[in-house]
């Protein structure tokens, strides 16, 4: 009987088998998540990225809650085709701030991560009013009816709160003026200064998009999703970043 | 009925020990050339860890005996294609526009560059066939009636800079008045411009209205972007209003709402995602559609 018959001694009892598992299950896990907590190089640094704005972020969750994530991906993989496609390859520092990620696993659409500034304004209107008017092969549902949801940002401020809870840097300055920077952001004739001032290119080094991104009168969930779509992947200044090498 | 039970000799290898009503089992070996590959996998296994970046330790990971980098495979891989068109493109850069066409291999390498970034970048707005989406604010780009004009210049800078959009300061720009919503002319007076706008292009349109119209049009300033007669002016993007070929459509309806809330088409500028010679392939591309001036 050498040490590898003893299993039977594992086998037959039920409890120790548990805790016999859990303790190389945990040995895996350890040595393959908390290396990501200490090494300094899983989250490159990278200039410009800041945390999403409050109508960007509202505009968030509404692609969350649409189940955008369902057919678009946000993430550009290291490949020529993808690169030469939609642009550089999507960074780790790039959803650092996204809880959660939406990096997705499923491309019936294309890949967003870099949409921001792809397309106009009145063209997202008119596509996510009915895709197939600007895109004919497209299959995408129709979602005019944002235009139609006025939204006031209510609980923007508990939104930007929460973000912040679970590791957002927002500062008190931001979190207080949650909802005056949610409404300054889609009134281009309105006071901006104050988001500017927290979120634009002083601050992180990335103009803020103030415009009307729906033209219409009204704040709609049409504005916060287009803001979102707007800011997609245009924040990293490449010309700062060099990739490391073991990656 | 049932068969005769049979009875099988008992085997060499003995039982495990384990028996459930009656029913043992054997304590049969692995096959041995199982075990070999299960041994032989856990050595490939260790041996990669030793040569590919695996093992985190307090500031990075090893880098591995070859290395292996997925970001320095794709560095190296766009650098191979550019290295191979290098020699044409730095040609595309330096030739002058107008002179591309004349150069037969010059121009093969920019329409079929030009067709390849026409169709990852340009399509979603102007569609597949580049004939844009009528009446729905997108340019026809085959016809020879250009908003900001069709020469290879005009077409170059257009795309370089794009139209209207607050990411380019050097992007084109005009806007037109929102005659209606800022109320600079009252609902007859928008009336009769569009009647008069109808007549200029032809369209079945009230005479009486029109005449009326043609004294708005001059007074509201129209002719200073559109021309006296309507020819308009692609210095300033402003369309021509005497043919058949509508941006937003040419109903009474449609004029209606564009004299009325004006139009503001945006084109994003392509000098932050493309390269200059990725430019000018595409606007030799564009030039060579059928309409280029």
């Amino acid at each position: 009987m050498g040490i590898l018959d003893r299993h039977k001694a594992i086998e037959t009892h039920a409890t120790l088998l548990m805790v016999l598992s859990l303790l190389v299950v945990s040995i895996g896990g350890i040595v393959q998540i908390v290396p990501l907590f200490y090494l300094e190089n899983t989250i490159e640094k990278v200039e410009g990225m800041r945390p999403y704005t409050p109508l960007e972020l509202a505009g968030r969750n509404i692609y969350i809650r649409e189940g955008c994530y369902g057919c678009h991906s946000q993430m550009i993989r290291p490949m020529r085709d993808e690169v030469e496609r939609y642009g550089h390859y999507s960074l780790a520092a790039e959803s650092m701030y996204d809880y959660p990620f939406q990096w997705g696993s499923k491309r019936t659409g294309p890949d967003l991560a870099r949409v921001g500034g792809r397309y106009s304004d009145e063209w997202h209107v008119d596509h996510f009013t009915y895709a197939r008017d600007v895109v004919p092969e497209s299959v995408m549902p129709p979602y005019g009816f944002l235009l139609r949801n006025v939204i006031d940002g209510e609980y923007i401020q508990d939104v930007v709160k929460t973000n912040r809870m679970v590791g957002v840097p927002y500062s008190d300055e931001m979190v207080e003026n949650a909802l005056a920077d949610f409404t300054a952001q889609a009134d281009p004739l309105g006071d901006y200064d104050g988001l500017e001032a927290r979120y634009g290119e002083d601050a992180f080094g990335t103009p803020v998009n103030v415009r009307n991104f729906d033209g219409h009168a009204d704040l709609t969930e049409m504005d916060a999703l287009i803001a979102y779509m707007q800011v997609l992947g245009t924040m990293v200044d490449f010309s700062t970043f060099t990739p490391v090498a073991n990656r | 009925m049932c068969a005769k039970p049979v009875k099988h000799e008992r085997p060499e290898v003995g039982t495990t020990g384990h028996q459930w009503d009656g029913i043992e089992e054997l304590n049969n070996p692995l096959p041995r050339w199982w075990v070999w590959v299960f041994y032989a996998t856990i050595v490939w296994g260790l041996g990669y860890t030793v040569a590919y970046p695996a093992w985190p330790m307090l500031t990075g990971a090893t880098p591995g005996l070859i290395g292996g980098s997925t970001r320095a495979d794709v560095a190296e891989d766009i650098a191979r294609v550019d290295a191979a068109n290098a020699g044409i493109k730095a040609r595309l850069v330096a030739a002058d526009l107008n002179a591309i066409g004349t150069d037969p291999e010059l121009a093969a390498y920019a329409e079929r560059a030009g067709a390849a970034v026409f169709r990852t970048n340009c399509t979603t707005c102007h569609g597949s066939g580049a004939a844009g989406f009528q009446g729905k604010g997108y340019p026809n780009l085959l016809d020879d009636d250009w908003l900001w004009g069709g020469t290879m210049e005009d077409i170059h800078l257009t795309i370089t800079h794009g139209i209207r959009n607050t990411t380019d300061p050097d992007a084109r720009y005009s806007e037109m008045p929102k005659f209606g919503v800022d109320e600079l002319l009252d609902d007859t007076q928008i009336a009769q411009v569009v009647e008069h706008v109808l007549a200029l292009s032809g369209q079945e349109h009230d005479a009486g209205l029109a005449a009326e119209g043609a004294v708005v049009w001059e007074d509201a300033a129209c002719s200073g972007c559109h021309m006296e007669d309507g020819s308009g002016d692609p210095t300033q993007g402003a369309p021509n209003l005497k043919d058949a070929i509508w941006l937003y459509g040419g109903s009474r309806e449609a004029i209606t709402e564009s004299v009325f809330y004006a139009r503001f088409g945006v084109m994003p500028n392509w000098n932050a995602r493309l390269t200059e010679d990725e430019i000018r392939a595409v606007a030799f591309y564009v030039h060579g559609r059928g309409g280029g001036e």
